[in-house]
Protein backbone atom coordinates (compact mmCIF):
# COMPACT_ATOMS: atom_id res chain seq x y z
CA UNK A 1 0.00 0.00 0.00
CA UNK A 2 0.91 3.56 -0.80
CA UNK A 3 0.73 5.79 1.36
CA UNK A 4 2.91 8.85 0.21
CA UNK A 5 0.51 11.28 -1.40
CA UNK A 6 1.73 13.14 -4.52
CA UNK A 7 2.65 16.45 -3.82
CA UNK A 8 -0.10 18.04 -5.94
CA UNK A 9 -2.75 15.43 -5.44
CA UNK A 10 -6.05 16.06 -5.95
CA UNK A 11 -6.57 16.74 -2.42
CA UNK A 12 -3.55 19.25 -2.33
CA UNK A 13 -4.78 20.93 -5.26
CA UNK A 14 -8.33 21.74 -3.74
CA UNK A 15 -6.31 23.25 -1.26
CA UNK A 16 -4.65 25.80 -3.42
CA UNK A 17 -7.79 26.12 -5.40
CA UNK A 18 -10.71 26.57 -3.08
CA UNK A 19 -9.42 29.99 -1.17
CA UNK A 20 -9.69 31.47 -4.69
CA UNK A 21 -13.64 31.05 -4.90
CA UNK A 22 -15.71 28.93 -2.83
CA UNK A 23 -13.85 29.70 0.18
CA UNK A 24 -12.39 33.24 0.05
CA UNK A 25 -10.74 34.96 2.65
CA UNK A 26 -12.36 38.32 1.81
CA UNK A 27 -15.54 37.64 0.08
CA UNK A 28 -17.25 34.56 2.13
CA UNK A 29 -15.54 34.62 5.28
CA UNK A 30 -15.34 38.46 5.19
CA UNK A 31 -11.57 38.32 6.62
CA UNK A 32 -8.84 40.75 5.84
CA UNK A 33 -10.98 43.53 5.02
CA UNK A 34 -9.26 46.69 6.61
CA UNK A 35 -6.40 46.20 4.33
CA UNK A 36 -8.42 45.63 1.48
CA UNK A 37 -9.55 49.04 2.11
CA UNK A 38 -6.15 50.88 2.67
CA UNK A 39 -3.99 49.49 0.04
CA UNK A 40 -6.65 49.61 -3.06
CA UNK A 41 -6.28 53.13 -4.12
CA UNK A 42 -4.11 52.33 -6.84
CA UNK A 43 -2.85 49.05 -8.20
CA UNK A 44 0.85 48.66 -7.70
CA UNK A 45 1.01 48.80 -3.45
CA UNK A 46 -2.09 45.91 -4.09
CA UNK A 47 -0.02 44.09 -6.01
CA UNK A 48 3.13 43.97 -3.71
CA UNK A 49 0.82 43.46 -1.17
CA UNK A 50 -0.61 40.58 -1.84
CA UNK A 51 3.27 39.27 -2.44
CA UNK A 52 4.56 40.56 0.65
CA UNK A 53 1.34 38.24 2.11
CA UNK A 54 1.84 35.27 0.58
CA UNK A 55 5.58 35.06 1.42
CA UNK A 56 4.76 35.36 5.03
CA UNK A 57 1.50 33.36 4.97
CA UNK A 58 3.22 30.52 3.42
CA UNK A 59 6.27 30.62 5.30
CA UNK A 60 4.42 31.19 8.30
CA UNK A 61 1.80 28.14 7.67
CA UNK A 62 5.16 26.18 7.16
CA UNK A 63 6.87 27.17 10.40
CA UNK A 64 3.33 26.83 12.28
CA UNK A 65 3.07 23.39 10.84
CA UNK A 66 6.22 22.04 11.46
CA UNK A 67 6.40 23.23 15.73
CA UNK A 68 3.05 22.40 16.03
CA UNK A 69 3.51 19.30 17.92
CA UNK A 70 5.35 21.61 20.40
CA UNK A 71 3.08 24.33 20.85
CA UNK A 72 1.52 24.34 24.03
CA UNK A 73 -2.34 25.00 23.45
CA UNK A 74 -2.50 27.94 26.28
CA UNK A 75 0.72 29.92 24.76
CA UNK A 76 -0.17 29.37 21.36
CA UNK A 77 -1.39 32.56 20.05
CA UNK A 78 1.47 34.23 21.73
CA UNK A 79 3.90 31.84 19.67
CA UNK A 80 2.11 32.38 16.23
CA UNK A 81 1.84 36.07 16.90
CA UNK A 82 5.41 35.99 17.18
CA UNK A 83 5.93 34.07 14.50
CA UNK A 84 4.14 36.29 11.80
CA UNK A 85 5.82 39.51 13.86
CA UNK A 86 9.41 38.36 13.06
CA UNK A 87 8.51 37.21 9.41
CA UNK A 88 7.11 40.44 8.45
CA UNK A 89 9.44 42.48 10.67
CA UNK A 90 12.15 40.27 8.07
CA UNK A 91 10.50 40.97 4.93
CA UNK A 92 10.19 44.30 6.47
CA UNK A 93 13.98 44.74 6.60
CA UNK A 94 15.01 42.77 3.24
CA UNK A 95 12.77 44.98 1.52
CA UNK A 96 14.15 48.35 2.77
CA UNK A 97 17.90 47.29 1.75
CA UNK A 98 17.46 45.74 -1.66
CA UNK A 99 14.27 47.15 -3.14
CA UNK A 100 14.52 50.51 -1.25
CA UNK A 101 11.54 52.26 -3.82
CA UNK A 102 9.11 49.24 -3.23
CA UNK A 103 9.52 49.32 0.51
CA UNK A 104 8.35 53.12 0.52
CA UNK A 105 5.39 52.23 -1.71
CA UNK A 106 3.85 50.26 0.93
CA UNK A 107 5.74 51.58 3.87
CA UNK A 108 3.26 50.95 6.83
CA UNK A 109 1.20 48.62 5.60
CA UNK A 110 4.39 45.97 5.23
CA UNK A 111 4.04 46.27 9.02
CA UNK A 112 0.24 46.16 9.45
CA UNK A 113 0.39 42.92 7.45
CA UNK A 114 0.94 41.76 11.27
CA UNK A 115 -2.70 42.50 12.19
CA UNK A 116 -4.12 40.62 8.93
CA UNK A 117 -6.57 38.22 10.45
CA UNK A 118 -6.46 36.29 7.71
CA UNK A 119 -2.72 34.84 8.43
CA UNK A 120 -3.64 34.40 12.40
CA UNK A 121 -6.87 32.61 10.63
CA UNK A 122 -5.29 29.96 8.55
CA UNK A 123 -2.46 29.75 11.58
CA UNK A 124 -4.97 28.48 14.25
CA UNK A 125 -7.68 26.67 11.46
CA UNK A 126 -4.98 24.55 9.28
CA UNK A 127 -1.66 24.89 10.02
CA UNK A 128 -1.81 23.71 13.88
CA UNK A 129 -3.50 20.77 12.64
CA UNK A 130 -1.74 19.64 9.26
CA UNK A 131 1.56 18.69 7.60
CA UNK A 132 3.65 21.08 6.19
CA UNK A 133 3.40 20.89 2.71
CA UNK A 134 -0.31 21.10 2.81
CA UNK A 135 0.02 23.89 5.46
CA UNK A 136 1.90 25.88 2.88
CA UNK A 137 -0.52 25.25 -0.44
CA UNK A 138 -3.24 26.14 2.16
CA UNK A 139 -1.36 29.80 2.65
CA UNK A 140 -0.30 30.50 -0.95
CA UNK A 141 -3.71 29.96 -1.82
CA UNK A 142 -5.69 31.95 0.88
CA UNK A 143 -2.81 34.38 0.45
CA UNK A 144 -3.52 34.02 -3.51
CA UNK A 145 -7.30 34.23 -2.81
CA UNK A 146 -6.91 37.33 -0.77
CA UNK A 147 -4.79 38.98 -3.35
CA UNK A 148 -6.81 38.60 -6.79
CA UNK A 149 -9.99 40.32 -4.83
CA UNK A 150 -7.59 43.27 -3.69
CA UNK A 151 -5.88 43.89 -7.20
CA UNK A 152 -9.81 43.29 -8.81
CA UNK A 153 -10.84 46.38 -5.95
CA UNK A 154 -7.03 48.20 -6.98
CA UNK A 155 -7.60 47.68 -10.38
CA UNK A 156 -11.36 49.53 -10.51
CA UNK A 157 -10.93 51.68 -7.68
CA UNK A 158 -7.77 53.26 -9.70
CA UNK A 159 -9.31 53.29 -13.25
CA UNK A 160 -12.86 54.82 -11.48
CA UNK A 161 -10.92 57.19 -8.92
CA UNK A 162 -8.05 58.39 -10.84
CA UNK A 163 -8.38 57.69 -14.31
CA UNK A 164 -5.69 55.23 -14.71
CA UNK A 165 -4.37 51.81 -14.32
CA UNK A 166 -1.14 51.04 -12.54
CA UNK A 167 -0.05 54.57 -12.94
CA UNK A 168 -1.19 54.98 -16.60
CA UNK A 169 -3.77 57.53 -17.44
CA UNK A 170 -6.18 56.04 -19.00
CA UNK A 171 -8.93 58.17 -19.30
CA UNK A 172 -8.56 60.30 -22.05
CA UNK A 173 -8.11 63.94 -21.52
CA UNK A 174 -10.87 64.82 -24.42
CA UNK A 175 -13.18 63.42 -21.32
CA UNK A 176 -12.06 65.90 -18.93
CA UNK A 177 -12.34 68.93 -21.25
CA UNK A 178 -16.28 67.71 -21.81
CA UNK A 179 -16.63 67.51 -18.49
CA UNK A 180 -16.03 64.21 -17.11
CA UNK A 181 -14.51 64.26 -13.28
CA UNK A 182 -12.76 61.27 -11.72
CA UNK A 183 -14.85 59.92 -8.67
CA UNK A 184 -13.68 61.19 -5.36
CA UNK A 185 -15.46 58.46 -3.45
CA UNK A 186 -13.63 55.62 -5.04
CA UNK A 187 -10.21 56.84 -3.50
CA UNK A 188 -12.09 57.15 -0.08
CA UNK A 189 -12.18 53.59 1.75
CA UNK A 190 -16.25 53.62 1.22
CA UNK A 191 -15.15 52.79 -2.69
CA UNK A 192 -13.44 50.01 -1.47
CA UNK A 193 -16.54 48.95 0.42
CA UNK A 194 -19.04 48.85 -2.68
CA UNK A 195 -16.84 47.62 -5.12
CA UNK A 196 -15.98 44.33 -2.38
CA UNK A 197 -19.93 44.44 -1.67
CA UNK A 198 -20.42 44.19 -5.88
CA UNK A 199 -17.95 41.44 -6.11
CA UNK A 200 -19.50 39.61 -3.26
CA UNK A 201 -23.12 39.92 -5.03
CA UNK A 202 -21.49 38.51 -8.51
CA UNK A 203 -19.97 35.77 -7.06
CA UNK A 204 -23.01 35.21 -5.04
CA UNK A 205 -25.56 35.11 -7.66
CA UNK A 206 -23.27 32.79 -9.91
CA UNK A 207 -23.14 30.69 -7.00
CA UNK A 208 -26.30 29.51 -5.78
CA UNK A 209 -24.63 27.01 -2.89
CA UNK A 210 -23.48 30.75 -1.35
CA UNK A 211 -26.96 31.39 -0.34
CA UNK A 212 -27.82 30.97 2.64
CA UNK A 213 -31.32 29.83 3.85
CA UNK A 214 -33.39 31.66 5.77
CA UNK B 1 -0.27 18.24 29.07
CA UNK B 2 2.38 20.87 28.87
CA UNK B 3 4.04 21.86 32.13
CA UNK B 4 4.31 25.33 33.23
CA UNK B 5 7.99 24.81 33.26
CA UNK B 6 7.65 23.71 29.73
CA UNK B 7 6.06 26.25 28.66
CA UNK B 8 8.57 28.72 29.86
CA UNK B 9 11.02 27.37 29.07
CA UNK B 10 9.57 27.02 25.45
CA UNK B 11 8.75 30.46 25.73
CA UNK B 12 11.77 32.31 26.56
CA UNK B 13 14.24 29.93 24.57
CA UNK B 14 11.81 31.31 21.75
CA UNK B 15 12.30 34.61 22.20
CA UNK B 16 15.81 34.94 22.87
CA UNK B 17 16.40 32.81 19.30
CA UNK B 18 13.77 35.45 17.45
CA UNK B 19 15.73 38.11 19.06
CA UNK B 20 18.78 37.07 17.65
CA UNK B 21 17.53 35.90 14.72
CA UNK B 22 15.84 39.66 14.22
CA UNK B 23 18.96 41.50 15.38
CA UNK B 24 21.29 39.64 12.96
CA UNK B 25 19.32 40.80 10.44
CA UNK B 26 18.83 44.07 11.00
CA UNK B 27 22.96 44.51 11.72
CA UNK B 28 23.95 43.04 8.25
CA UNK B 29 21.41 44.82 6.50
CA UNK B 30 22.15 47.96 8.25
CA UNK B 31 25.03 49.26 6.07
CA UNK B 32 22.59 48.85 2.79
CA UNK B 33 20.00 50.46 4.48
CA UNK B 34 22.15 53.61 5.51
CA UNK B 35 23.31 53.58 2.18
CA UNK B 36 19.96 53.97 0.58
CA UNK B 37 19.21 56.52 2.95
CA UNK B 38 22.16 58.51 2.11
CA UNK B 39 21.63 58.16 -1.39
CA UNK B 40 17.97 59.14 -1.26
CA UNK B 41 19.11 62.28 0.94
CA UNK B 42 21.49 63.08 -2.10
CA UNK B 43 18.84 62.62 -4.53
CA UNK B 44 16.06 64.99 -2.71
CA UNK B 45 18.28 67.76 -2.39
CA UNK B 46 19.44 67.69 -6.76
CA UNK B 47 15.45 66.63 -7.26
CA UNK B 48 14.44 69.50 -6.38
CA UNK B 49 17.31 71.49 -8.43
CA UNK B 50 15.64 69.21 -11.36
CA UNK B 51 18.50 67.07 -11.57
CA UNK B 52 18.04 63.50 -11.67
CA UNK B 53 20.58 61.04 -10.72
CA UNK B 54 20.05 57.45 -9.64
CA UNK B 55 20.87 56.01 -6.55
CA UNK B 56 24.56 54.05 -7.53
CA UNK B 57 25.51 57.97 -9.17
CA UNK B 58 24.38 60.05 -6.77
CA UNK B 59 27.80 60.75 -4.93
CA UNK B 60 28.78 61.42 -7.81
CA UNK B 61 26.42 63.63 -9.55
CA UNK B 62 26.39 65.35 -5.83
CA UNK B 63 30.31 66.33 -5.92
CA UNK B 64 29.66 67.71 -9.63
CA UNK B 65 27.17 70.42 -9.08
CA UNK B 66 27.54 71.14 -5.51
CA UNK B 67 29.13 74.56 -4.95
CA UNK B 68 29.05 74.42 -0.85
CA UNK B 69 26.95 73.25 1.86
CA UNK B 70 26.14 76.47 4.34
CA UNK B 71 24.95 76.24 7.82
CA UNK B 72 23.23 79.47 9.25
CA UNK B 73 21.90 80.40 12.85
CA UNK B 74 18.35 81.85 13.30
CA UNK B 75 19.81 85.07 13.55
CA UNK B 76 21.23 84.80 9.71
CA UNK B 77 24.81 84.39 10.40
CA UNK B 78 27.12 81.51 8.47
CA UNK B 79 28.72 79.65 11.22
CA UNK B 80 29.73 76.30 8.85
CA UNK B 81 31.04 76.48 5.28
CA UNK B 82 31.20 73.26 3.35
CA UNK B 83 33.77 73.82 0.24
CA UNK B 84 35.69 70.94 -2.07
CA UNK B 85 35.23 67.98 0.25
CA UNK B 86 36.19 70.11 2.80
CA UNK B 87 35.28 72.70 6.05
CA UNK B 88 36.28 75.90 5.30
CA UNK B 89 34.80 77.09 8.39
CA UNK B 90 32.61 76.06 11.79
CA UNK B 91 32.80 72.63 13.05
CA UNK B 92 29.86 70.61 11.70
CA UNK B 93 29.43 69.57 8.15
CA UNK B 94 26.41 71.07 6.83
CA UNK B 95 24.63 67.88 4.95
CA UNK B 96 25.17 66.10 8.55
CA UNK B 97 22.92 68.58 10.30
CA UNK B 98 19.34 66.36 11.30
CA UNK B 99 16.71 68.58 10.60
CA UNK B 100 14.79 67.17 13.07
CA UNK B 101 16.90 67.61 15.99
CA UNK B 102 17.42 70.70 14.59
CA UNK B 103 13.79 70.99 14.51
CA UNK B 104 13.88 70.00 18.17
CA UNK B 105 16.26 72.25 19.78
CA UNK B 106 14.67 75.36 18.27
CA UNK B 107 11.66 74.00 20.10
CA UNK B 108 13.59 74.15 23.34
CA UNK B 109 15.49 77.50 22.82
CA UNK B 110 12.05 78.74 22.57
CA UNK B 111 10.54 77.62 25.45
CA UNK B 112 14.00 78.71 27.48
CA UNK B 113 14.60 75.08 28.18
CA UNK B 114 18.02 75.41 26.15
CA UNK B 115 19.93 77.88 25.06
CA UNK B 116 22.09 75.65 22.64
CA UNK B 117 20.85 77.29 19.17
CA UNK B 118 20.45 75.49 16.16
CA UNK B 119 21.97 75.46 12.71
CA UNK B 120 19.92 75.32 9.52
CA UNK B 121 21.70 73.80 6.31
CA UNK B 122 21.85 75.27 2.82
CA UNK B 123 22.89 73.63 -0.39
CA UNK B 124 24.40 75.87 -3.12
CA UNK B 125 24.06 73.88 -6.34
CA UNK B 126 24.94 75.05 -9.73
CA UNK B 127 23.27 73.88 -12.64
CA UNK B 128 24.63 74.80 -16.24
CA UNK B 129 25.50 78.32 -14.78
CA UNK B 130 22.17 78.66 -13.01
CA UNK B 131 22.43 78.89 -8.88
CA UNK B 132 20.13 77.76 -6.57
CA UNK B 133 19.81 77.60 -3.08
CA UNK B 134 18.18 74.72 -1.44
CA UNK B 135 16.60 74.00 1.99
CA UNK B 136 15.41 70.98 3.68
CA UNK B 137 12.55 71.26 5.59
CA UNK B 138 10.79 68.35 7.84
CA UNK B 139 7.16 68.30 9.80
CA UNK B 140 4.67 65.79 10.27
CA UNK B 141 1.88 64.14 8.10
CA UNK B 142 -0.86 62.14 8.92
CA UNK B 143 0.69 58.95 10.05
CA UNK B 144 4.70 59.97 10.72
CA UNK B 145 7.11 62.46 9.58
CA UNK B 146 7.47 64.63 6.03
CA UNK B 147 10.11 66.28 4.52
CA UNK B 148 11.78 67.86 1.56
CA UNK B 149 13.73 69.92 0.06
CA UNK B 150 13.21 73.26 -1.90
CA UNK B 151 15.41 74.88 -4.75
CA UNK B 152 15.30 78.53 -4.43
CA UNK B 153 16.25 80.70 -7.56
CA UNK B 154 19.10 82.85 -6.67
CA UNK B 155 16.40 85.73 -5.88
CA UNK B 156 16.22 83.24 -2.51
CA UNK B 157 12.38 84.11 -3.30
CA UNK B 158 11.07 82.02 -6.56
CA UNK B 159 10.42 78.57 -5.99
CA UNK B 160 12.73 76.55 -8.88
CA UNK B 161 11.35 73.11 -7.72
CA UNK B 162 10.17 71.54 -4.74
CA UNK B 163 10.42 67.33 -4.02
CA UNK B 164 8.08 66.10 -0.76
CA UNK B 165 8.69 62.34 0.69
CA UNK B 166 6.98 60.42 3.86
CA UNK B 167 7.41 57.98 5.98
CA UNK B 168 3.96 56.57 5.80
CA UNK B 169 1.25 58.60 4.01
CA UNK B 170 -2.22 56.18 2.81
CA UNK B 171 -1.13 55.44 -0.89
CA UNK B 172 -2.74 57.36 -2.89
CA UNK B 173 -3.96 60.38 -0.58
CA UNK B 174 -1.45 61.45 1.43
CA UNK B 175 1.26 59.69 -0.35
CA UNK B 176 0.69 61.86 -3.31
CA UNK B 177 3.00 64.51 -2.20
CA UNK B 178 5.81 62.66 -3.47
CA UNK B 179 4.12 62.46 -7.20
CA UNK B 180 5.20 65.41 -9.68
CA UNK B 181 1.96 66.52 -10.14
CA UNK B 182 2.02 68.35 -6.47
CA UNK B 183 5.56 69.11 -6.47
CA UNK B 184 4.83 70.51 -9.46
CA UNK B 185 2.67 72.91 -8.51
CA UNK B 186 5.15 74.74 -6.24
CA UNK B 187 7.36 76.20 -9.19
CA UNK B 188 7.39 79.72 -10.02
CA UNK B 189 5.77 80.63 -6.49
CA UNK B 190 7.31 83.30 -4.19
CA UNK B 191 7.38 83.07 -0.54
CA UNK B 192 7.78 86.51 0.31
CA UNK B 193 5.03 89.59 -0.95
CA UNK B 194 5.42 92.51 -2.40
CA UNK B 195 6.31 94.36 0.36
CA UNK B 196 8.81 91.64 1.23
CA UNK B 197 6.98 89.89 4.11
CA UNK B 198 7.31 86.56 4.35
CA UNK B 199 4.41 84.42 4.41
CA UNK B 200 5.65 81.35 2.71
CA UNK B 201 3.37 79.23 0.39
CA UNK B 202 -0.29 77.57 1.48
CA UNK B 203 -1.47 74.70 0.47
CA UNK B 204 -5.15 75.02 0.05
CA UNK B 205 -7.87 72.52 -0.12
CA UNK B 206 -10.47 72.81 -2.74
CA UNK B 207 -8.01 74.65 -5.19
CA UNK B 208 -5.34 77.94 -5.18
CA UNK B 209 -6.61 79.03 -8.39
CA UNK B 210 -4.67 80.42 -11.03
CA UNK B 211 -3.44 82.96 -10.56
CA UNK B 212 -1.79 82.36 -7.00
CA UNK B 213 0.94 83.25 -5.97
CA UNK B 214 1.90 82.25 -2.66
CA UNK B 215 -0.44 79.30 -2.49
CA UNK B 216 -0.74 75.36 -4.27
CA UNK B 217 -4.02 72.97 -4.37
CA UNK B 218 -4.12 70.57 -1.67
CA UNK B 219 -4.96 66.73 -2.31
CA UNK B 220 -8.39 65.60 -1.98
CA UNK B 221 -8.63 62.82 0.22
CA UNK B 222 -5.29 64.06 1.67
CA UNK B 223 -6.29 67.21 3.84
CA UNK B 224 -4.02 66.33 6.55
CA UNK B 225 -1.01 65.82 4.88
CA UNK B 226 -1.32 68.76 3.01
CA UNK B 227 -1.58 70.71 5.99
CA UNK B 228 1.51 69.12 7.17
CA UNK B 229 3.29 70.26 4.03
CA UNK B 230 1.87 73.99 5.03
CA UNK B 231 3.00 74.29 8.52
CA UNK B 232 6.06 72.60 7.48
CA UNK B 233 7.09 74.89 5.04
CA UNK B 234 6.03 77.54 7.41
CA UNK B 235 8.09 76.98 9.94
CA UNK B 236 10.74 75.33 8.11
CA UNK B 237 11.35 78.21 5.57
CA UNK B 238 11.02 81.21 8.22
CA UNK B 239 14.11 80.11 9.94
CA UNK B 240 16.07 81.05 6.83
CA UNK B 241 14.08 84.19 6.59
CA UNK B 242 17.15 86.21 8.45
CA UNK B 243 19.78 84.86 6.30
CA UNK B 244 17.74 85.95 3.51
CA UNK B 245 17.36 89.16 4.75
CA UNK B 246 21.01 89.75 5.51
CA UNK B 247 22.73 88.45 2.69
CA UNK B 248 20.44 88.45 -0.51
CA UNK B 249 18.97 91.66 -1.96
CA UNK B 250 15.76 90.88 -1.64
CA UNK B 251 13.95 93.75 -1.78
Amino acid sequence: MNNRESLFSAKNRRLLTTPLGKENPITIQVLGICSALAVTVKLEPAFVMTISVIAVLAVGNMIISLLRRTIAPRIRIIVQLVVIASLVILVDQVLKAFVYDVSKQLSVFVGLIITNCIIMGRFEAFAMSNKPWPSFLDGVGNATGYGIILIIVAFFRELLGSGSVWGYQIAPQFLYDWGYKDNGLMILPPGALIVIGIIIWVQRSRDKELIEEN
Amino acid sequence: MFSNKYIFTYASVMVILVAAILSSASMLLKPYQEANVKAEKIQGILASANVTTDREQAQNTYEKHIVEELAVDSAGNVVSRYRNDSLVEGQVRPFNIDIKEALLRNQAVKSGESSELPLWPIFVVDKDGERFYIVPVRGVGLWGPIWGNIAFESDFNTIAGATFDHKGETPGLGAEINTSWFEDEFKGKTIFDQQGKFVSVNVVKGGAGDNAQHAVDAISGGTITSNGVRDMLLSGLDNYVPYIKKNINNE
